[in-house]
């Protein structure tokens, strides 16, 4: 489509039933209660002129251009700042109005370099704009005057400039970083002709408190603060909508193109999961998918210590489809197997899963969210009956106590994260559960109620006695339980006991027992209560023990099936929930339908004529262990570099060597590609056609900027493996392959291209009852009829700190790097976060003689390796923290086997170590 | 127990020791199902030769769980 600009309404809408009947220019129109006359102006169709305005601020009424005038009212007041009233008429075109407007114009421009036609902005400026709006023909004041056109341009941060000769002081961008961010990192200082925009004390972008999330830019209306690629590659002249590959929040954004070149991503305000916001990665991270390191060409060798050759796709097909068959007639047919992508589209995913349970004929199909949510999925299906948050992300407006677990979604999952913030500071209360002191527990205008600051692996222990005191104390919400859930009585015998009371828990949890108590009764008796939680909740050993935990914890006390409470988890990858609901785990067919259940298979085996196996088949840490006693040989890797995330890896690498067919299909040579013996080329988010579904089961469209660079589709390339192998696999587009999924998963019965197109988008359960998608889950009654409460005993992790590895090391990741980094790296976010650091408390590091900046070694029981100290408060005494976003630290060396007993996720969260100067460790080495 | 310890016997050992605190016999049932929901063939036949040949090296309950899937 030609370049989209959406339309600007001057200020935001205002919630609520009552409304306002209003006259403007003689034209009628109604609108909510407190609507701004400039909104209301809009909406009848005229655009009353303004510069300090937008609609995803509140009105600040400092430029007034906006000038309107009331009859009854005396003066010209702001239409911005001004609401309606019932029967109000106003003017927004006489001939003083226009006087007005040309002298506020006039000051303006008369400070403001005439360069317009230069100007990066030309053609997307509003000053610009405005300019010509109000007919100003004359600037009267010449620029002898004392002006800020000498003022220098500061180009530190690598995606904005930031220029204030051309800054009109309209504070949007401040207001902006307050409001809409959350991270206040921008004044305006001095007053009257000295205001300027600052960030921070005298400091340039990047030295401040700036997290480059890019609303200030998109806020600014003129070219002060400017994407460095339009000053570059110029204006774009079209766009293309399209969702965020990063993380599992989903933005939607517009593509915005200069011919076929991609100039920049803008935040889409009509995306459901962002409503025009965006973190660095997905504003602006996007220059790996053109990075020259991208492999365009299939390539095979013959052993992983050979030299690979290009070869044509066809004969790498053959190459994959002849291995695989080949292991199968020696071997078995559960000799091979697949792992698809959380980075891929829906109908990637559904592909290869496809490919594995028809064409292969097994079940050896698990993919990467194993690593990360399987026990979201274990733990909310027996709980509440299926496999998803509760909620989506605008509930988080309407709750009033926020407990956050095992999650740093400032980081991790930044635009709700601002969404969390702007609630949080309109006064809801916060409840932190995590070892580290996250970003959120102390940030502008925000303090956490409670910071549970406990011992990592310990968090059963502490969800067990935040409902032990709801039960003993009176908190159940009696009339909920009654009706809703079933199983209570046992339960509740079971966390009434003493052993889970805080007081008995405080020894191993390390959490004050009052502390937790008060913490508990505010989570019972706040008011909407809403639970948020990550990875720090499911890669443990009792991570699906603490998702039920939760999911009692929320029955208990009523906080489900509406909105502003509930249980969700912040997914990691952008398409970890979509990958999941595909049929991606070996004892699961698609919308979370277990192998064994006969109706389900035969709806299958019909549809794809193959039978399809009742018993499950091997998750990814099985296929290791098989692959170890060799009776699993080959493995179809789809985007996903498991040689550097999977924890231990040490024996990871040694499976893949032991395997006879390693086949990887990535954009970059990653770290797995060294065991691959065929290395079949991916596309990127840009080339993709299809879908990936969000952390609030949110199904949006990915749509392709540009060709395949390798010139085939990803789910091409599976159907021709299959129809290799010997089964016809076939689609001509995308649109059918989610067709075929609508027409074989209920809760996806009523999804397809056109609808989304349509909507924008859709949250699962979409179907007959929910034409439109389901915001929030269990509303009337559970999935599974009614909510189970289950006991959640707690069971003491066997990896403790020992004399050996007296230390708990925990892992995380940060804003500006994505996972193992392959996109990441490849862009200038790495101007952030250059390496993995090892965050530890000073107490530590005086025991051990280290300083701030020291190279030190990290060693568990399974492997060592270096990376440099970065001493911080944030930790507590006892525990250590990395990140694993770079190979060459591999924090994941020294992680471990051990993982949660349900769902084989890996216990990342929890490694005994120990810490030394490097050079020390080195030495003893020797 | 040691990196040796052969996977099957070290997750079997790991879900039953979440099972404790039921009466044996729901426990073991429970574990058995837990197997048979999530387990490949070959693991499952693994565990079963592991459990005959070195019973002593499987928690009680895993070892009674594997009766109820043999
Ligand atoms: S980029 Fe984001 S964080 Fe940085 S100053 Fe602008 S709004 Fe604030
Ligand atoms: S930088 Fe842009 S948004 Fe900020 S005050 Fe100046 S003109 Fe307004
Ligand atoms: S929050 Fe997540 S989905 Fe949104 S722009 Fe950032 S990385 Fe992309
Ligand atoms: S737009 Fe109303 S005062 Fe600036």
């Amino acid at each position: 489509m030609a370049l989209l600009k959406e339309p600007d309404l001057g200020t935001p809408a205002k919630p609520g039933e009552a409304t306002v009947s209003v006259e403007v220019d003689g034209h009628p129109v109604t609108v909510q209660e407190g609507t701004s006359v400039m909104r209301a102006a809009a909406l009848s169709g005229i655009d009353v002129p303004k510069l300090c305005a937008t609609d995803s601020l509140e009105a600040f009424g400092s430029c007034r251009l906006c000038l309107v005038e009331i009859d009854g009212r005396k003066g010209t007041p702001a239409s911005c700042t001004t609401p309606v009233s019932e029967g109000m008429r106003v003017r927004t075109q006489t001939p003083r109005l226009e006087k007005l407007r040309q002298g506020v114009m006039e000051l303006y421009i008369s400070d403001h370099p005439l360069d317009c036609l230069t100007c990066a902005a030309n053609g997307d400026c509003e000053l610009q704009d405005m300019s010509g709006v109000v007919g100003l023909r004359q600037v009267r004041y010449g620029y002898e005057g004392e002006n800020h056109l000498d003022l220098e341009k500061d180009t530190s941060n690598p995606y904005f400039d930031f220029d204030p000769s051309k800054c009109i002081a309209c504070s949007r961008c401040v207001r902006a970083c307050g409001e809409v961010q959350g991270t206040f990192a921008l004044t305006i200082e001095g007053r009257g002709f000295e205001s300027k925009v600052s960030a921070g004390a005298g400091e340039m972008f990047f030295d401040s408190e700036c997290v480059s999330c890019g609303a200030c830019v998109q806020a600014c209306p003129t070219a002060t603060l400017q994407e460095k690629s339009v000053v570059d590659l110029g204006m774009p002249n079209r766009t293309v909508l399209t969702t965020c590959a990063y993380c599992g929040v989903g933005c939607s954004f517009k593509a915005e193109l200069r011919g076929d070149e991609l100039v920049r991503m803008v935040p889409y305000k009509d995306g459901g999961a962002n409503e025009g916001h965006s973190c660095v990665k997905g504003r602006f991270a996007f220059g790996y998918a053109t990075h020259p390191d991208r492999v365009t060409t299939p390539m095979v060798r013959d052993s992983i210590d050979d030299e690979w050759r290009e070869v044509d796709w066809d004969t790498a097909i053959n190459r994959v489809a002849s291995g695989f068959r080949e292991l199968q007639d020696t071997y078995g047919q559960g000799a091979i197997g697949g792992i698809t992508s959380s980075r891929c589209t829906n109908e990637e995913v559904y592909v290869v899963q496809k490919m594995v349970r028809a064409a292969f004929g097994n079940n050896n199909v698990d993919t990467c969210a194993r690593v990360c949510h399987s026990p979201t999925g274990y733990g909310l299906k027996q709980t509440f009956g299926t496999s998803a948050g509760t909620q989506d992300f605008r509930s988080v407006a309407q709750a009033d106590v926020i407990v956050v677990i095992g999650a740093n979604p400032t980081d991790a999952h930044p635009v709700f994260a601002s969404r969390m913030k702007r609630r949080l500071r309109e006064g809801a209360k916060l409840v932190v559960l995590d070892p580290r002191r996250i970003d959120l527990v102390r940030s502008p205008y925000i303090e956490a109620t409670h910071h549970l600051q406990l011992t990592p692996g310990t968090n059963v222990a502490v969800v067990n006695a935040m409902a032990h005191v709801v039960v003993t104390e009176g908190l159940v919400d009696e009339s909920f339980v009654a009706d809703r859930c079933e199983e209570f009585e046992e339960w509740a015998e079971f966390i009434a006991r003493p052993e889970n009371s805080p007081e008995a828990v405080e020894a191993i949890t390390g959490v004050p027992a009052e502390e937790l108590r008060e913490a508990a009764r505010l989570y019972a008796t706040g008011g909407n209560a809403a639970i948020y939680y990550g990875l720090g909740v499911t890669e443990h050993s009792q991570g699906s023990t603490m998702v039920m935990g939760m999911a009692n914890l929320a029955m208990a006390t009523g906080n489900i099936g509406r909105e502003g409470v509930g249980v969700n988890p912040l997914r990691g990858q952008n398409n970890v929930q979509g990958s999941c609901d595909m049929g991606s785990f070996p004892h699961e067919l698609s919308g979370y339908r277990h192998v064994s259940d006969d109706a389900v298979r035969e709806v299958f085996e019909t549809l794809w004529d193959r039978p399809i196996l009742s018993e499950p088949g091997l998750r990814i840490p099985n296929m290791f262990d098989s692959a170890l006693d060799g009776s699993f040989r080959g493995l179809f890797v789809q985007g996903e570099d498991i040689a550097q995330s999977d924890p231990n890896i040490g024996h990871v690498h040694a499976a893949l060597r032991a395997m006879d067919l390693v086949v990887v299909q990535d954009l970059f040579l990653n770290e797995t590609a060294k065991f691959a013996h065929v290395f079949l080329p991916g596309t990127s988010f840009l080339e993709k056609d299809g879908t990936f579904t969000n952390a609030e089961r949110r199904i949006n469209r990915v749509r392709p900027v540009m060709s395949p660079k390798t010139g085939k589709d990803e789910w091409e390339v599976a159907c021709e493996i299959a129809r290799a192998m010997g089964y016809d696999m076939a689609y001509e587009h995308p649109r059918e392959i989610m067709a075929e999924i609508a027409s074989i998963t209920p809760t996806f019965a009523g999804v397809s291209f056109e609808k989304l197109d349509k909507l924008g988008s859709v949250q699962w359960p979409c179907n007959d009852s929910a034409p439109e998608g389901t915001p929030t889950m269990h509303v009337d009654a559970f999935v599974r009829g009614k909510g189970k409460f289950v006991s959640t005993p707690f069971v003491a992790t066997t990896e403790r700190s020992t004399r050996k590895y007296p230390l708990l090391l925990t892992t995380g990741r940060i804003l500006s790097q994505y996972n193992v980094g392959a996109q990441t790296r490849r862009t200038a976010n790495n101007t952030w976060h250059a390496e993995d650091v090892l965050e530890l408390h000073p107490h530590d590091a005086d025991d051990r003689g280290i300083s701030d900046g020291d190279r030190v070694s990290l060693s568990s029981r399974v492997g060592t390796t270096s990376l440099r100290a970065v001493i911080s408060e944030r930790m507590p005494v006892g525990v250590v923290y990395t990140t694993f976003h770079h190979p060459d630290t591999g924090a994941n060396v020294v992680t471990t086997e051990n993982s949660d007993w349900a769902t084989n996720c890996p216990e990342y969260k929890v490694t005994a170590v120990q810490v030394g100067l490097a050079r020390q460790a080195e030495v003893v080495a020797q | 127990m040691t990196e040796e310890t052969p996977p099957q016997v070290r997750l079997a050992n790991e879900i039953a020791v979440q099972f404790h605190h039921r009466p044996p016999e729901q426990a073991a049932q429970a574990i058995a199902q837990h197997i048979r929901m999530f387990w490949d063939p070959r693991m499952k036949a693994a565990l079963l030769r592991l459990a005959a040949a070195d019973p002593n090296s499987l928690d009680p309950l895993a070892l009674a769980a594997t009766r109820e899937i043999g």
